[in-house]
């Protein structure tokens, strides 16, 4: 499984990636896999306030919806719309292809989340 | 305990992703539900359904006893045919969908769904009557379902008898590759196809035999998408305790003609009085409809969603739902609930397979 060095990721199998005051928000690759074939994603909204554990968008594979938990706070300033066209992209390439893009709130929160060493451990045990 | 196949290994080296169903773990995929469900509408494929169960009913009485477990009617096959029907309680609730073979007025094989073998083995000992054994032979078989198109052809090659002429819904037994099977023309996936049935072991070995012939192996993922737009039922969601044969649409499978069957009065009441049907939804906006679901007009809810998911093979999300007459009939604008949002949905037909988004419905 990839998990790249420069994101940080949360239990729920979201990652961040900051982009000086933006960041964005995505599945891994652990997740993709355990999901299976993506069918589907039902977006939020450009300009939704997003709270820290808000479930913000769902993924649907051909076997289960999943939903996906904020793992930091801000307001959405784009989605991926490529996704909605093809959601199977985010099994070819989970990292490469972000789900939302949002201003940060509180670079705080960031503090919360885990490192990629510290995420490999916990979806390989 | 979870239990496992004969095909475990097989299975794991085939790459398979496992996961627990009916108290086995079974493969639900090897590669992708959508490739494999592809492989059945177009080719061919090869499902290890060894987790179903197999009961015999032999003894003097058998013909009568079963005629009174089941819907459908046995006295009326022949050596070598299969039917498929219900048991149902006494209120007309469904215990179990099952096929019965029958080898001969005195001896028949059922086959049940693995989730319900033991509910399934209690009720019909329960109901008991006249010179009849009951024996759980579960153990004792394995079962693969070789299902799509190119089914019979690569089947034929590899067995002594003459496939083409065992027509759907007969059986006979037969040599493949050396070992004996039972072969029937039956499946659980709106293609042709057969489901064989024998030793594990030689179960193992034929799985083994279709792979090295090119046979796409399939998981519980695909088999359950296809049965969906083939309109097949899955215990649990369109028939239960709660669903009986005649809501699920299902009444060529019973025999309303026949003296007595457990359940008959009140599944004619139901027939009589019909509160609800099972029904096709084509959603008319990207989204996946679900189990459980429920089915809205305006702000009465009308029903639920069945089974449900973007069709692979029409890649439009479509659903077989229960719903409330007269919100069942064609045409019949719905909605669906999905988490916090109202989908807008039609009444199709039940046969998703044949949904032509093309055609005018109203």
């Amino acid at each position: 499984m990839k998990t790249p060095k420069e994101l940080y990721y949360q239990e729920t199998h979201e990652w961040v990636k900051v982009d000086g005051d933006h960041a964005y928000i995505g599945i891994s690759d652990f997740a993709q896999d355990e999901l299976g074939e993506v069918v589907f994603i039902e977006m939020p909204e450009v300009e939704d306030q997003l709270s820290k554990d808000d479930e913000f968008a769902t993924v649907e594979s051909v076997k289960a919806a999943s939903d996906l938990i904020a793992p930091i706070s801000g307001v959405i300033i784009e989605i991926n719309e490529d996704l909605e066209d093809s959601p199977e992209l985010l099994n070819e390439d989970p990292y490469e292809n972000w789900i939302v893009k949002i201003e940060i709130e509180d670079k705080s929160e960031l503090e919360g989340l885990m490192d990629s060493d510290a995420y490999q451990k916990m979806t390989s045990e | 305990m979870v239990k496992i196949t004969a095909l475990h290994k097989d299975h794991v080296r085939l790459g398979a992703k496992m996961v627990e169903f009916a108290g086995y773990e079974m493969p639900i995929l090897y590669t992708s539900i959508k490739e494999e469900h592809e492989a059945v509408r177009t080719n061919v494929g090869v499902f290890d359904v060894s987790h179903m169960g197999e009961f015999y009913v032999f003894g003097k009485d058998a013909t009568e006893f079963v005629d009174t477990l089941f819907t459908n009617n046995v006295s009326k096959l022949s050596r070598g045919d299969i039917a498929y029907g219900f048991m149902c309680d006494e209120e007309g609730g469904t215990i179990d969908d099952l096929l019965v073979y029958k080898y001969n007025a005195s001896f028949y094989l059922l086959v049940i769904n693995a989730a319900n073998q033991a509910k399934d083995f209690e009720w019909i000992n329960k109901q008991k009557k006249g010179r009849v054994t009951v024996v759980d032979k579960s153990k004792e078989y394995g079962q693969l379902a070789l299902q799509g198109p190119k089914a019979l052809d690569t089947l034929d090659r590899m067995c002594d008898n003459d496939l083409k002429r065992v027509k759907p819904f007969t059986f006979v037994e037969c040599q493949i590759d050396g070992y004996e099977f039972l072969v029937s023309r039956t499946g659980y996936t709106g293609e042709d196809g057969f489901e064989i049935y024998g030793e594990p072991e030689d179960i193992k070995h034929l799985f083994n035999a279709f792979i090295d012939q090119g046979v796409v192996p399939c998981g519980l993922g695909a088999r359950d998408t296809l049965r969906y737009e083939a309109a097949l039922p899955l215990y649990g969601h369109e028939l239960s305790k709660d669903i009986s044969p005649v809501d699920a649409g299902m009444n060529f499978a019973i025999d309303f003609d026949k003296k007595h069957f457990l359940g008959k009065e009140a599944l004619l009441e139901n027939k009589a009085n019909k509160k609800r049907r099972l029904v096709g939804l084509v959603l008319l906006e990207k989204s996946v409809p679900r189990a459980n679901y429920p089915v809205y007009k305006g702000d009465m809810k009308v029903g639920h969603i069945t089974t449900g998911y973007i069709s692979p093979s029409k890649n439009v999300p479509l659903a077989m739902a229960l719903i409330d007459k007269p919100h069942d009939k064609r045409g019949t604008h719905l909605e669906v609930g999905i988490r916090k949002k109202r989908i807008p949905a039609k009444v199709i037909k039940r046969k998703l397979l044949n949904y032509n988004p093309n055609q005018n419905e109203e």
